[in-house]
């Protein structure tokens, strides 16, 4: 029970951080249909920049002004490389992008060096928020929680009840009629890019410092988050929701269980041996396979539901 | 209508073209004597077949993979899994043949994940590939008992039977049997273009929709396309794995992965020999840019940006372009625009790399002072003299490439109109 508790506190927390990724991730494919391979990238620059500036301003604004910053670089970046590439076609804009997350990682290591930063928590926010099962609960997980489902609130809030939403809403299905309309179509792109550009920021933000701030941690978020939006469905927002908390909580449980195949047949009262066939898979724990679980995921779910949990077309 | 224009104007017959490739294999190691250039040049036949195979995926089906390093890679594994079998006596199978093994069993891979793979097409195919090469990766580092961890699996191709005297010790024998392999995999990836097969693939990257409406399944299509992709990346896998006697789990890393997406574009992947040259600067990149100075991957995600934004056909579509004004009797007077591009760019490049040196010095030789030799010269990275210098050097060269730029637009453009209007009074004839 407490383990479960856990877990599933850890999972939800991690899940969160996930869908403020492919939220903003999802938002750009939807309306630019264009995959945005360097969103990770821009996680990290959050994170980065946020471990600068926190040394120079503090914490508090910190979180603000990193994601500004992501903000500025995506919109700029979209202003100014993207849209030139978007004539010749969806291939060339994955690839800019994915030119742009090697870039970023060399000026990256560059910038910071090639070992992590001491990015760490504020003093304010450390230490335990509640003790549950005698396991303490720390205050920056539940922090955490809080900034995802704030800003899940303000997303839905901004795209539902406001102009401007409608008028992303409108951009996103109808380009040509908003357009025509005499809204400005390719600015509402290149506002939507940096908005989803500091959603990885504030992500980055917020995950740097309660994971770690490396070179490598675009790789490793990178292609989970991948993961989310194909099995949530492509450019569905709610699918991406579900998803996120689904893969965050299924790789905090794995990485807890020690069991493995062998240990279930042995209460079943198999013998396996070395000797017995494949028992490179027998003895592997699931602990073990906790990093090919997503991916593991993405491959039943393209079997059974090619369009994702929540996805209404089938690319 | 643009396959016409492609191969009318400059119709060298096609013999020759394969001719003077076969014998550039042949004679490559004859002028190029060093053991450094035999071991590129080996490399160079083992990238060309992976990048071709590539290319099947990207230029020839619209397919943009994340993950070709997955069959390349295992091809290798088995490969090597094979030679130490050859070598323990248990199998008796010449060496020569053991990259085929490397190709059927990407083969056999790509049939199981492929199927999963070519459900979708565009960007969710993309990101697929992607997923699956991840889960592959780290599956390599779950079985130490396949994949050797981190120290990977080591052979030896000295085994086995020793026809005429060829036991592939030397690296001369191992590039001979790369440069044939090269051939006869190249070959048979052009006539695939010309089967009906790699027909259908053209058609279903331009529009897979028609492609359904007149009858086929364009999803089969990706299906078996896959397949022959992952059968030459497999045979270029096991080449690597006799020729490094080694596989490591990086060979089916994402990084190797993306490496042959960006080579295979910047070579070009709308004309067949495209990856061809990509696979040559790949290496040399790999080999001579990388020991050059420290900041080469930066300058390879420079290069690929801006080749992604001026020029989205690679390098393969620019010789194109030029071959076809060419054709029309035009490229003379281009000449010295050229060459005043050619001499304004390289200024550019001069001070804007003198900088990224100054400041990669800084950052990882900082013990060593902040002096640095740059091309023969003595730079100190931290003397405003030198910053104000490169700076300079790259604003002049910035200023006067742009005018050269404009003029050079001009003067193209006007050829170009020329070129419809020949075309059109040709037709008119």
């Amino acid at each position: 029970m407490e383990f479960f508790t856990i877990s599933l506190l850890n999972g939800v927390s991690y899940g969160l951080l996930l869908f403020m990724l492919s939220s903003g991730l999802t938002l750009i494919f939807s309306m630019m249909g264009v995959l945005n391979f360097a969103h990770a990238s821009f996680y990290m620059l959050g994170a980065y920049f946020a471990y600068s500036t926190t040394q120079l301003v503090g914490y508090w604004p910190a979180l603000f002004l990193a994601p500004l910053l992501v903000a500025v670089l995506g919109a700029s970046f979209e202003k100014f490389c993207l849209r030139r590439v978007h004539k010749f076609g969806h291939v060339p804009e994955l690839l800019i992008t994915f030119g742009l997350s090697f870039l970023i990682v060399e000026m990256v290591q560059l910038v910071w060096g090639t070992s992590s930063v001491d990015y760490r928590v504020p003093a304010e926010l450390s230490g335990p928020l509640f003790t549950i099962f005698g396991t303490q609960f720390p205050t920056y997980r539940g922090f955490m929680m809080l900034v995802a489902l704030s800003m899940l609130l303000s997303i839905w809030l901004l795209l539902t009840r406001t102009r401007i939403g409608l008028i992303i809403q409108a951009a996103l299905t109808h380009p040509d009629m908003a357009q025509a309309l005499g809204h400005n179509v390719p600015r509402v792109f290149m506002l939507v890019f940096g908005g989803g550009a500091a959603l990885a920021g504030l992500a980055g933000v917020i995950g740097g410092n309660a994971f770690v701030t490396e070179p490598g941690m675009a790789a490793t978020v990178g292609s989970v988050i991948f993961v989310v939006v194909v099995v949530g469905g492509m450019g569905s927002l709610s699918g991406a929701f579900v998803a996120s908390l689904l893969i965050g909580i299924i790789q905090t449980f794995a990485v807890g269980v020690d069991s493995s195949l062998m240990s279930v047949a042995s209460t079943l009262g198999l013998q396996i041996t070395p000797q017995t066939f494949g028992f490179a898979l027998w003895k592997l724990k699931i602990s073990q396979i906790a990093p090919i679980l997503p991916y593991l995921f993405l491959v039943l779910i393209l079997i059974f539901r090619p369009k994702g949990l929540l996805g209404t077309r089938e690319g | 209508m643009s396959l016409h224009q492609k191969s009318q104007p400059h119709k060298v017959s096609r013999t020759v073209v394969w001719a003077s490739f076969a014998v550039i294999l042949l004679l490559a190691p004859l002028l190029f004597t060093s053991s450094l250039s035999h071991t590129m040049l080996s490399q160079m036949g083992i990238a060309i077949i992976v990048c071709l195979s590539y290319n099947i995926l990207l230029g020839q089906g619209g397919m943009l993979s994340f993950g070709h390093a997955v069959y390349s890679g295992m091809g290798g594994f088995l490969a090597i899994h094979t030679l130490n079998l050859v070598s323990d006596g248990k199998l008796p199978l010449p060496v020569s043949l053991i990259p085929i093994v490397g190709g059927f069993s990407a083969l056999l891979i790509a049939v199981v994940l492929g199927w999963v793979t070519t459900k979708k097409s565009a960007t969710p195919f993309a990101m697929i590939t992607l997923g699956i090469g991840e889960l592959v990766w780290s599956m390599s580092l779950m079985f130490p008992e396949f994949f050797g961890g981190e120290g990977g699996i080591s052979g030896d191709r000295v085994t086995g039977s020793k026809p005429f005297g060829i036991t592939f010790g030397p690296q001369i024998q191992i590039y001979y049997l790369i440069a044939i392999y090269t051939f006869i995999c190249t070959a048979a990836m052009f006539a695939f273009t010309r089967t009906p097969l790699g027909r259908m693939l053209n058609a279903v990257r331009d529009n897979a929709e028609r492609v359904e409406f007149v009858g086929f399944d364009p999803r089969r299509v990706r299906y078996l396309s896959f397949i022959i992709a992952a059968f030459f990346a497999g045979i270029s896998g096991g080449l690597a794995a006799l020729n490094f006697e080694i596989a490591t789990s990086e060979v089916v890393s994402g990084a190797r992965s993306g490496a042959y997406l960006l080579f295979t574009f910047l070579g070009g992947g709308a004309f067949f020999f495209g990856p061809i040259i990509g696979a040559v600067l790949m290496v040399l990149a790999f080999v001579l840019l990388s020991e050059l100075t420290k900041a080469w991957l930066l300058y390879l995600g420079l290069v690929f940006l801006f080749m992604v934004m001026f020029a989205p056909g690679g390098i393969a579509s620019l010789i194109a372009m030029n071959l076809r004004v060419a054709a029309f009797g035009r490229l003379r007077e281009l000449w010295a625009n050229y060459l005043v591009l050619a001499v304004t760019s390289v200024i550019v490049l001069l001070g804007a790399a003198g900088m990224i040196e100054m400041t990669y010095h800084l950052k990882l030789n900082e013990a060593l002072g902040p002096k640095l030799v740059y091309l023969g010269m003595s730079l100190d990275a931290k003397g405003t003299s030198s910053w104000v210098g490169c700076a300079l050097v790259m604003l002049v060269g910035l200023v006067s490439f742009e005018l050269a730029r404009r003029r050079f637009i001009k003067k193209w453009s006007a050829i170009q109109e020329f070129i419809a209007t020949e075309i059109q009074r040709r037709e008119a004839m």
